[in-house]
């Protein structure tokens, strides 16, 4: 089985580490990394709708002098027929070099990965699990504050079905002295496993509040997430919860100086247009951040299987 | 209360109280055409009450299962008439094929020809999750 990336944890600290450093270096220097992957085509197979992050994977590619096949709507595409994941893999690894697979159940993406004979990337698989998203994470967090480590980052929002924040979490619980505020409504909360198998099996420092206001001086990140109408099956409970949390420049008074407000987009009303100019704001840096890091994985990803 | 002994067959004994059924419905011993006895609530010196489970036949046993059920189970094998092997029986590391995710929005729910795979993720709790989905099983 060629080298996928289905989940963050896939990624070692050193892979993290390399793909930052990567992406810090196409930022710089993006001629020598235009034409690296001519020849080679990327195939976005995308079962569930999502534009930004398709679009990103093609820059991507684009921007590595690469070419890109698009499957955009499953309603054309041979799922629709009733083709396996499996066989849609195997049949796409005869066309391109590289796979991103966005697709609405748990796991779609692993099942990809054990039939493909070439590299997928996990763009999404239900409410599981967005690697790539998290890799846009890091580097905006690498860019705003120089570090990993020595962090109070406060995630707000749907810490229940928010698959960034699990994915965040993950990825952040790695490096020193990194603590987490975790506001949500009571419905909403990071689930247990969450906490039992990663916050306190590595010891790491947290609370949970409801309260954003209250939590807010203190934090150096704050990640805002939506809650997303798809992942409820009460629209009821959806409408109850959707605008728990909405950020104003009010609430930010008492916010560092040089707090960093991340959010994996799209936002609807969680944050207050009227912060878009504050220079605390890297919500579209984030998007472009997420390009590179694509980029660094396509590069990383084509090299280990051998096709570069 | 006796039960006569088996000459040929699997007892699996040390089977936590009350856990006796669940395993005979997994291992799917309603469906044999043998003699099958399951006797709960069972004194035990060690463990206070326990059940066994007689399978007066030597047919091979899913030792993967009854770890997932109950890790402490040992498993007796009678051959003449004569016990010739006592298994101890451990948690294993993934279970294939042996339960089934309940996750509505997991893969395998459906990608029909596609394995449910479970791995153990936390041995201390018993945990064990989807290799797709993450989800806890049952």
């Amino acid at each position: 089985m060629v080298r996928s990336l289905i989940d963050i944890t896939d990624l070692s600290t050193e892979e993290l580490e390399q793909l930052t450093n990567t992406a810090l270096d196409i930022i710089e220097h993006p001629a020598d990394y235009a034409h690296l992957c001519a020849g080679k085509k990327l195939a976005t197979l995308f079962f569930e709708p999502s534009t930004r992050t398709r679009l990103s994977f093609e820059a991507a590619m684009y921007e590595l002098g690469g070419n890109v096949l698009s499957v955009t709507d499953a309603a054309s595409s041979s799922a629709a027929k009733g083709e396996s994941v499996a066989d849609t893999a195997k049949v796409i690894s005869c066309y391109a070099d590289i796979i991103a697979m966005r697709h609405p159940k748990e796991g779609a993406a692993l099942v990809a990965a054990m039939n493909a004979s070439i590299p997928v990337i996990n763009a999404g698989d239900g409410g599981h699990c967005h690697p790539t998203q998290t890799l846009a994470d890091l580097l905006t967090i690498r860019r705003e504050k120089g570090r990993y480590s020595d962090l109070t980052v406060g995630l707000c929002g749907d810490l229940k079905f928010g698959r960034t924040v699990h994915s965040l979490i993950n990825a952040l619980a790695r490096y020193e002295n990194v603590r987490f505020v975790l506001i949500s409504p009571e419905e909403l909360k990071v689930p247990s496993y969450v906490k039992k198998e990663v916050l306190q099996k590595q010891g790491l420092s947290y609370v949970q509040t409801t309260d954003l206001e209250a939590a807010m001086p203190e934090l150096d990140i704050l990640y805002m997430t939506r809650v997303q109408r798809e992942r409820f099956f009460n629209e009821e409970d959806y409408l109850r919860l959707k605008d728990s949390y909405i950020l104003t420049p009010d609430k930010l008074r008492s916010a560092k100086k040089d707090l960093s407000i991340l959010h994996p987009l799209p936002r609807v009303n969680e944050i207050s247009v009227a912060i878009d100019s504050d220079p605390r704001a890297c919500y579209f840096k984030q998007v472009s951040n997420g390009k590179y890091m694509r980029m660094a994985l396509i590069l990383k990803l084509l090299k280990e299987a051998g096709t570069l | 209360m006796n039960i006569d002994s088996i000459h040929n067959g699997v007892v699996i004994d040390h089977i936590s109280a009350g856990r006796g059924m669940r395993l005979y419905e997994l291992l799917g011993l309603g469906e044999l055409d043998v003699s099958v006895a399951i006797i709960k609530n069972v004194v035990s010196k060690k463990m206070g009450k326990k059940d066994i489970i007689k399978i007066d036949a030597d047919l091979p046993v899913d030792f993967d299962l009854i770890g997932y059920v109950d890790p402490g189970a040992t498993v007796n094998i009678i051959r003449d008439g004569k016990l010739v092997e006592k298994l101890d029986i451990d948690m294993p590391e993934r279970l294939v094929g042996v339960i089934k995710c309940k996750n509505p929005r997991c893969i395998t729910s459906t990608e029909q020809e596609l394995e449910h795979v479970f791995k153990l993720t936390d041995r201390k709790n018993k945990v064990y999750r989807c290799v797709y989905c993450e989800t806890k099983a049952p």
